[in-house]
């Protein structure tokens, strides 16, 4: 029986301890990518959270519906990409029309999310963990996508501290940011063992 | 046709060095963090990628002339995971164990940025022969620098490389010394830790070059 407190332990669990950057190496080049300010980190964390959740969602419905009642387990991954490609090309109408500001600072970042492993890697994983109904699917889906914003957003805040400070020039750019996320990674270590 | 050669061979030998899609663009960090705890299943997700590398950049350049251009991305990745079902089911039939550690980082391969990139770079303005010599090129680069990640890492984690083809074959170990057991390498914080260093050193040789 699913109930109330599985699901948000579900929840804290794939927000914190299974955080997919953290955790999994999801959605890195985004996040190295995107992470130079906050309020574009926060938009591209927003972006990729209503599609992944769209995204592991739908995936869940067709993999539980059509794909496996039928065994047509080859298609899955043809099928999973044409499905957020569908999905992210729905986020970038919209967030042209409504928001163009933050559609030009995105810039070739919003057509990407299509290629963002954070999004096909939820959806693999609902089926890898053998997530068998569709509340637990949801749940975990905007999990997910919590847990990317959450990672991205702290990465932004410490890189514009990090333009300031006195960093070795060899190290500057890609690599100090490669070692700041390990840091980080580290410090969320300390949560796993707190839920299974 | 002297022209041409070099040019072929200029394209080949950008992807190990000059363009080095992990070291010098930044390309598909997600394997290359995900997968570098051995040495193994570093060479055996190069593989994979120079596979699919070949295939989607030799499909891409034949159909460059067929595409429409808003509809390009969703044909590049219909046709990249078309190819990466194939490595997959291929893995699992012949590669058991390797393809349950890999776990979801093959089907990975679709949403790897070096493949869509060099689809779209090269493979959807050249002819056959440069999207060839592009792919084996990149692939390679990315092959080597998994290897060396990988390399570093298995080495300072369980101080010893090991391969597995059914029974365990031990290629290098080092001396038992408590300094070279650095549990922190396989996990998570090594990797980022590894990279960011090799990135600054790739950036160091670069620099004195100059």
């Amino acid at each position: 029986m699913h109930t109330f407190e599985t699901l948000l332990l579900g929840f804290l669990g794939i927000v914190i301890v299974n955080n997919l950057v953290f955790t999994k190496f999801l959605g890195i080049c985004p996040y190295l990518g995107v992470s130079g300010r906050i309020d574009m980190a926060f938009g591209m964390g927003c972006a990729v959270t209503f599609v992944v959740t769209l995204a592991g969602t739908l995936t869940w419905l067709i993999d539980h519906l059509v794909l496996m009642p039928y065994g047509l387990d080859v298609l899955r991954y043809v099928c999973f990409i044409l499905v957020i490609a569908g999905a992210v090309q729905l986020v970038e109408m919209y967030v042209r029309k409504f928001f163009p500001v933050l559609y030009d600072s995105f810039g070739i970042f919003l057509p990407l999310i299509t290629t963002n492993c954070a999004i096909l890697g939820m959806c693999l994983f609902i089926n890898l963990w053998g997530i068998d109904n569709l509340p637990e699917a949801v749940v975990l889906s905007i999990g997910a996508g919590l847990g990317f914003t959450l990672a991205i957003c702290m990465m932004a805040g410490i890189r514009e501290n990090l333009e300031l400070a006195d960093v070795p020039p060899v190290l500057r750019g890609a690599p100090i940011t490669l070692i700041t996320a390990g840091l980080l990674t580290l410090a969320f270590m300390g949560f796993a063992g707190m839920i299974r | 046709m002297a022209d041409n050669q070099t040019h072929l061979t200029r394209t080949f030998l950008a992807g190990l060095w000059q363009e080095n899609p992990v070291l010098r663009l930044l390309l598909g960090m997600c394997p290359t963090l995900a997968v570098t705890t051995s040495v193994q299943a570093a060479l055996t997700m190069g593989a994979s990628v120079i596979f699919v590398l070949i295939g989607s950049n030799l499909v891409v350049s034949l159909m460059r002339n067929l595409l429409k251009p808003h509809l390009r991305i969703l044909m590049f990745t219909l046709t990249i995971a078309t190819f990466v079902t194939i490595a997959d089911l291929f893995l699992k039939a012949y590669q058991p164990a390797m393809s349950a550690k890999l776990g979801p980082y093959i089907p990975l391969i679709i949403v790897n940025c070096i493949i869509i990139c060099r689809a779209e770079a090269c493979a959807s303005k050249n002819g056959l022969l440069v999207s060839l010599a592009d792919a084996v090129g990149m692939g390679l680069g990315f092959t080597g620098a998994l290897t060396i990640l990988a390399l570093i890492r298995e080495l300072l984690a369980t101080g010893q490389i090991v391969f597995e083809f059914g029974h365990k074959v031990t290629l290098l170990t080092l001396p038992e010394v408590p300094l070279f057991r650095m549990a922190g390498m396989a996990m998570p914080v090594g990797a980022f830790l590894t990279l960011g260093l090799m990135l600054g050193g790739v950036k160091l040789l670069t620099e004195k070059r100059a």
